[in-house]
């Protein structure tokens, strides 16, 4: 099989991720199978969701050296991002680690609400993936990545939350490309085009 | 904080869009894609769907309109109106649903509110309130769908909120009930108590009637974004006014 696979852990938001993908006339396979996932030309893992319970699905379906051993462009989305890291604050939980670093708990300030929920604006020394310094896209999550060499992108909420990561074909987005509009369908162009 | 967020709610009855004033007497105002699509070129940060069907009938909500709004809309969408189970969440977050909204269910059984948190994270917990001023003090109402039903649910706003945010809600509407579709603004001390109490998003909804409404919620009270319903389906205000407006105020509006 080839085309678009968009992980399916059985806790992750996959209708948005999917009727995205849609509306640009792409039918991804919604799946859990490692052999379809494993021949896809591109992977989309999404995720609403707790990492624990996420990662105990990642197990239970026998995806953990599918993803790992993924050789096309890979897209976390949100929580999907945050398995890519080493670890994560959340339930303890180990991630894939496919990305060094660690995800921990944002921690909330007046006139900072946790969770980051919202249209924050983008920082970017260079444009990346249809992207570019300024844009506003949608965060929804209580947990972010530690800043570090695969940080192409961040927003600022009281720290550098890392927006768009990327390490080797691993890619991560925190926010919802699905649900950021025009700045969102471009990211998931330049993604399907990589 | 991120982009203060405009979010228009559209009261859903039989997946067709309808208004009322506080909370009686709905019309019909239209189609659910065609007000969706509006709002979204008017450069709304989000929308709220509120089915008033499933929640005053008792019935389960009709996923076939969340599944058409989810295939049209690329901002985030919360659903509220008759989701009394783990299980209906889980079925509007897989049609495509950002979010979840529940009022009266978790104030029947607050446990409602771990076991949606725990499942599918709190960022789609979200907890509708509506608070009604009496005696000096705040109390939460339920079963607001219409007035015969309406009734004091023994607690107080407050302490309400605190305590669904424990159980794991990661946002708070609060609809402040003698304000609703009456336009003279939010009621910004109420708004700003619950925004002090919480350490989660408060949305302010309930009597916005002019671009300065907004301000004074932003500004006044802390509050992550701002509902209304009645100004944005009649053009009263206009979307991109607003946030034109907002922004010569100092407010970071996304545009």
């Amino acid at each position: 099989m080839s085309g678009v696979a968009v992980v399916d852990l059985g806790c992750g938001n996959v209708g948005s991720v999917g009727i995205a993908l849609e509306r640009f006339g792409l039918a991804a396979a919604i799946t859990a199978d490692p052999a379809a996932i494993a021949a896809a030309d591109r992977v989309i893992l999404p995720g609403v969701g707790a990492a624990g319970y996420a990662m105990e699905q990642v197990r239970a379906r026998g995806l953990h050296e599918t993803l790992r051993g993924l050789v096309r462009p890979v897209l976390g989305i949100c929580l999907g991002m945050q398995l890519l890291f080493e670890a994560s604050e959340e339930d303890g939980a180990p991630g894939l680690g496919l990305i060094p670093g660690r995800v921990r708990r944002l921690a909330p300030a007046p006139g900072r609400p946790v969770p980051h929920m919202g249209w924050s604006r983008l920082a970017m020394a260079a444009p990346v993936l249809g992207l570019v310094d300024g844009d506003y896209v949608y965060f929804a999550h209580s947990f972010a990545a530690d800043p570090g060499g695969s940080t192409l992108a961040a927003a600022d909420y009281g720290r550098t939350v890392p927006a768009v990561v990327r390490h080797r074909n691993f890619i991560g987005a925190q926010f919802h490309p699905e649900r950021s509009g025009e700045a969102g369908a471009r990211f998931l162009r330049a993604f399907l085009a990589a | 904080m991120p982009a203060r967020r405009i979010i228009p709610c559209l009261d859903v009855r039989d997946g067709r869009v309808v208004k009322g004033i506080r909370f009686r007497d709905h019309r019909d105002v239209g189609d659910i894609v065609e007000h969706a699509l509006r709002y979204r070129e008017e450069g709304a940060d989000e929308l709220v769907f509120y089915d008033i069907s499933a929640s005053s009938e008792g019935r389960g909500l009709d996923l076939e309109w969340v599944r058409r709004v989810a295939r049209v809309i690329d901002i985030p969408f919360a659903v509220a109106g008759g989701i009394r189970s783990r299980d209906q969440a889980a079925a509007c977050l897989e049609a495509g649903a950002d979010k979840v909204s529940i009022n009266s269910p978790a104030l029947e059984r607050p446990a409602l509110i771990d076991s949606l948190a725990r499942d599918f994270g709190s960022q789609c917990v979200v907890l509708g309130v509506d608070s009604f001023a009496e005696g000096g003090g705040y109390r939460v109402k339920q079963y607001t769908g219409s007035p015969e039903s309406t009734r004091d649910s023994g607690r107080s706003t407050l302490d309400w909120v605190r305590e669904a945010v424990e159980r794991g809600a990661g946002e708070i509407v609060l609809n402040c009930m003698r304000r609703d579709g009456v336009r003279g603004g939010y009621d910004l001390l109420h708004t700003r108590a619950v925004v002090e109490a919480v350490p989660v998003p408060v949305v302010a909804s309930g009597g916005a009637g002019a671009p300065a409404h907004f301000r004074d919620a932003f500004v006044e009270t802390g509050a992550s974004g701002a509902l209304a319903a009645t100004v944005f389906h009649d053009r009263l205000i206009p979307i991109p006014e607003l946030k034109e407006y907002l922004a010569r105020c100092g407010i970071e509006i996304r545009r």
